[in-house]
């Protein structure tokens, strides 16, 4: 970290007294110190970043800020004077508004409707002219008499920002507001917040991208573990330096391009993925484009990034949960899989271990045995014509619960009374021991105890040892960087290349999972 | 003193089994409260109720002539309904079953031979399956919600039932009333107990109960219509084709419901009137429910539904009440399971203190 890279405190030029000065904030959930005596400042007329990592405690500060948390110690000052913001109409009183990453609009009401409601007045023709005044003046085009099912995610956004406009807001609160967005939308959008900005509203912004924030903001507040790293001026960083701030520096730096690329030769490529595109099947679904992806036999491949940019779709249409029309997309040797089915694939030697354990990856409320069938009865043979093979499955069970170390009460416990910990050891132990040739696992640890994680990254170690290629796709960086020899990000559905994991620091993934598609100088592949 | 409903950590497999009998108990004594508010003599009204229509040999034949429908249409609806397949259609499934195994009769009439009946289950089957075709293809194709679809087309099937009784499969010498004539004897379900019209639907009945039993628990088939219900997601990820699962969901229920549509107009009847059931398809969704969607569950809420059948039309005779008698006990029945079914994720906390009833949510 360069001595320029940090202003503390906000940089003086803004004569104005500050808007909201937050002062040593703290918040503890169960476990977990969601905030540590935070110190923020915001000014009027001014776009402020709120950056961090997810888990980072940006939310629970705005939400603090809304009036939807309270804090357990610290005090807010608005406007020079102390005040205790209890609920959201508080804030919305002193002149705070929100706009929250998931919306709560009515689909079947028109918007007029939908902002009478939220304002609690009648939906009337004055409103509609003011709904009229306020989009045009801030370059919002929004058609008042609409449905909202008819609207695009964008323009549904754009009404909860009208909505919060109409009520002459002096701070805007926005969390994360471009994850559903379009890049033109964005464009869009960040015309409006600096139209907002010049005329005096303060914006809070909270993001993890780091160019939006580099074009967008004056100041950021950077959050790590619940504190406050780093205040920063994010026209004079880099997207790396950013990135440094944001993760921290526990990681070799860039001096390691020297460590070669996993050998790779003479092995045969088990998947292989060549240019496919996926358009969002809903308004609340990544796109994919782009996706080109090579798994070697042996070899552990890691797919970083924050959830939201297309995992769940790629986890899917690797699968064949999301069946491809048309040819030359995926491949598993010298076989087209792009139109078969998850039975197909996973007889061909496809398995893979969802995100979500309770509901996708297994069934609550049936017992292991069942649950080792559900994978099971195609590779394990667990049904033959037709008929469920109990005792089989029960075997299957069995040896599942034994090699790794599953606890629980037998075969015959419901998959629902397992701890997270256990039951993915046992979702994980299912498919590695139906010896998959090409193992596609998503989360492997998410919300999984230490002891756990180290057993499942072993498990995966040795499937791969055997000759299997498997695919990491996970959020977590330092398990990416222990586990995996090749690495590459995802990034608003669009896949970077693919580099050798020894010879990345935190701060590259930090970039590719920000977007960028390519590292300079550095060797790598699609 | 007050009650706290609170929620349990896991849900009581107990009281799953519990809650039916539950809302029997609650039911029968609704049923004493409502004697009583009519003026009548509880005791003598719960006799002819319940007890009379059960205590001669030709009164348990009559139960089990009512029970059959029952459960072969509650067990088939049971195997739709856990794989969240809402078929609420069966009656109109049941009518197509015996308009078409009735019209197999009356084409081969007055040829008699041991094939006739196989050829009208047959025909009563396809007729069942081919009405439950419809919301079918119309949910796989268009996402049409198949609660309504199967609904609405019972409405279709009365009035086609009445079309046909009234056209063309009317008795020629009939003198233009709107039935058909009466099927020739080997068109007519063989009895098994001298004295009663106890028919041979009844042990098939009992036989199918034990066939989706079997197939629930130990076919591939019956596991991805289990999981489908249970987690829609992990039946896509196993590989179950969520379409395919819509489609076995409502043929078995429209098959079953079409044969037992056959026994009826083959059985009890007779001969094809303009109506053949007293609302078994509707009926049996509560069996279905009241039997815990468990084919064995099924059989002895079948048998009790049954009950309510005979104890009305017993009412009816010895009490003066109306026929609506059986729709209310009916009905008091499934709204007091669902009401003790919420004792399956909730327990009651009796509270020294006065305190408003809360839930905790999970």
């Amino acid at each position: 970290m360069t001595a320029e890279a940090i202003h503390p405190g906000i940089a003086p030029g803004s004569l104005d007294q500050p808007l909201a000065e937050l002062a040593g904030i703290s918040k503890a959930y169960p476990g977990v110190l969601a905030n540590d005596a935070i110190d923020l400042v915001v000014e009027p007329g001014r776009i402020h970043a709120l950056l961090g990592e997810n888990g980072a405690g940006k939310s629970t500060l705005v939400k603090i800020l809304y009036g939807l948390l309270s804090a357990d110690s610290g005090t807010l000052r608005w406007q020079g004077a102390d005040v205790t913001i209890d609920s959201p109409n508080t804030a919305r009183r002193l002149g705070i508004a929100m706009v929250f990453q998931h919306f709560s609009l009515f689909d079947s009401l028109t918007v007029l409707e939908n902002i009478a409601l939220g304002m609690g007045v009648d939906a009337d023709t004055d409103l509609a002219t003011r709904i009229e005044d306020v989009s045009t003046r801030y370059g919002l085009p929004l058609d008042a008499s609409r449905s909202v099912f008819e609207l695009s995610v964008g323009e549904r956004q754009r009404i909860e920002i009208v909505r919060c406009l109409l009520q002459d807001p002096k701070l805007l609160v926005m969390d994360e507001p471009t994850s559903v967005l379009t890049p033109a939308e964005v464009e869009q959008l960040f015309v409006t917040l600096r139209r907002l900005a010049s005329e005096g509203v303060a914006i809070l912004y909270i993001s993890h991208k780091l160019e939006e924030i580099r074009v967008l903001c004056d100041t950021a507040t950077i959050l790590r573990s619940g504190r406050v790293v780093a205040t920063a001026s994010p026209a004079d960083e880099s997207a790396a330096s950013l990135a440094t701030l944001m993760m921290g520096e526990n990681a070799p730096n860039g001096s390691s391009l020297a460590v070669s690329a996993p050998s790779s030769q003479g092995r045969s490529s088990l998947l292989r993925v060549n240019d496919l595109e996926v358009p969002a099947s809903s308004s609340d679904a990544q796109s994919l484009s782009g996706i080109t992806l090579s798994l070697v036999a042996g070899t552990i491949t890691g797919i970083a990034g924050v959830a939201g940019n297309g995992q769940d779709e790629l986890l899917a249409v690797l699968t064949g949960e999301l069946t491809l029309s048309g040819l030359g997309k995926i491949r598993m040797g010298d076989t087209d899989v792009g139109e078969l089915g998850v039975a197909q694939r996973r007889r061909l030697g496809l398995s893979a271990v969802p995100e979500e354990r309770l509901g996708h990856g297994a069934v609550p409320n049936m017992s292991l045995s069942e649950n080792a069938a559900l994978t099971g009865f195609t590779r394990r043979g667990l049904a033959r014509g037709g008929w469920l093979r109990t005792g089989a499955a029960r075997h299957f069970a069995q040896e599942i619960i034994d090699r790794f170390d599953v606890r629980c009460d037998g075969p015959q416990s419901l998959a629902g009374s397992l701890s997270g910990g256990n039951l993915q050891k046992f979702v994980v132990g299912r498919e590695v021991l139906q010896a998959p040739s090409v193992l596609v696992v998503s989360q492997p640890t998410w919300g999984v105890d230490a002891g756990a994680a180290a057993a499942i990254h072993a498990a995966l170690r040795e499937l791969a040892n055997t000759g299997s290629a498997v695919l990491v796709i996970s959020q977590d960086l330092d398990e990416l960087m222990q586990l995996t020899d090749w690495l590459g990000a995802l990034c608003a559905g669009r896949l970077s290349r693919f580099y050798p994991t020894a010879s990345l620091d935190v701060q590259q993934v930090g970039l590719l999972m920000g977007g960028a598609n390519a590292l300079e100088g550095m060797e790598s592949r699609a | 003193m007050s009650v706290i409903l609170e929620r349990r950590p896991t849900p009581s497999g107990l009281m799953g089994w519990l809650a039916p009998v539950l809302a029997l108990v609650m039911t029968v004594a609704a049923s004493v409260l409502l004697f009583l508010l009519l003026g009548l003599p509880a005791g003598a009204a719960l006799h002819a109720f319940f007890i009379e229509p059960v205590s001669s040999r030709y009164g348990l034949a009559e139960l089990a002539v009512k029970a059959a429908p029952l459960i072969m249409i509650g067990v088939a609806l049971s195997i739709g309904f856990r794989a969240q397949v809402f078929n609420i259609g069966a009656e109109g499934q049941l009518i197509l079953g015996g308009i078409a195994g009735g019209a197999v009769a009356l084409a081969l009439y007055p040829v008699n031979g041991w094939f006739v009946l196989p050829l009208m289950a047959l025909a009563g089957i396809a007729g069942g399956m081919g009405w439950a075709a419809i919301p079918a293809l119309l949910k796989t194709r268009f996402g049409a919600n198949e609660i309504l679809t199967s609904l609405m087309l019972t409405y279709v099937a009365v009035l086609l039932l009445s079309y046909m009784v009234t056209g063309p499969l009317r008795d020629p010498d009939g003198f233009n009333f709107p039935e058909s004539r009466l099927f020739q004897s080997s068109a007519l379900l063989p009895r098994i107990l001298s004295g009663t019209r106890l028919h041979i639907g009844f042990p098939i009945a009992i036989a199918i109960a034990l066939i989706g039993w079997v197939f629930l628990s130990r076919t591939l088939l019956g596991f991805a219509l289990r999981i489908n219900g249970e987690a829609p997601r992990a039946a896509r990820f196993a590989g179950f084709n969520s379409g395919r699962l819509v489609w076995v969901a409502l043929l078995i229920g429209g098959g079953v419901s079409g044969l037992a549509g056959l026994f009826e107009v083959a059985g009890p009847i007779g001969q094809l009137l303009p109506n053949i059931s007293p609302g078994y398809g509707f009926t049996a969704i509560i069996v279905a429910f009241l039997g815990r969607l468990h084919p064995v569950g099924v059989v002895f809420a079948g048998l009790v539904m049954a009950l309510s059948y005979l104890g009305g039309e017993a009412a009816q005779i010895t009490m003066n009440l109306p026929v609506a008698v059986t729709g209310v006990f009916q009905g008091m029945l499934l709204f007091f399971l669902l009401a003790a079914d919420v004792l399956i994720n909730y327990r009651l906390r009796w509270s020294g203190k006065t305190r408003s009833i809360t839930s905790s949510q999970p």
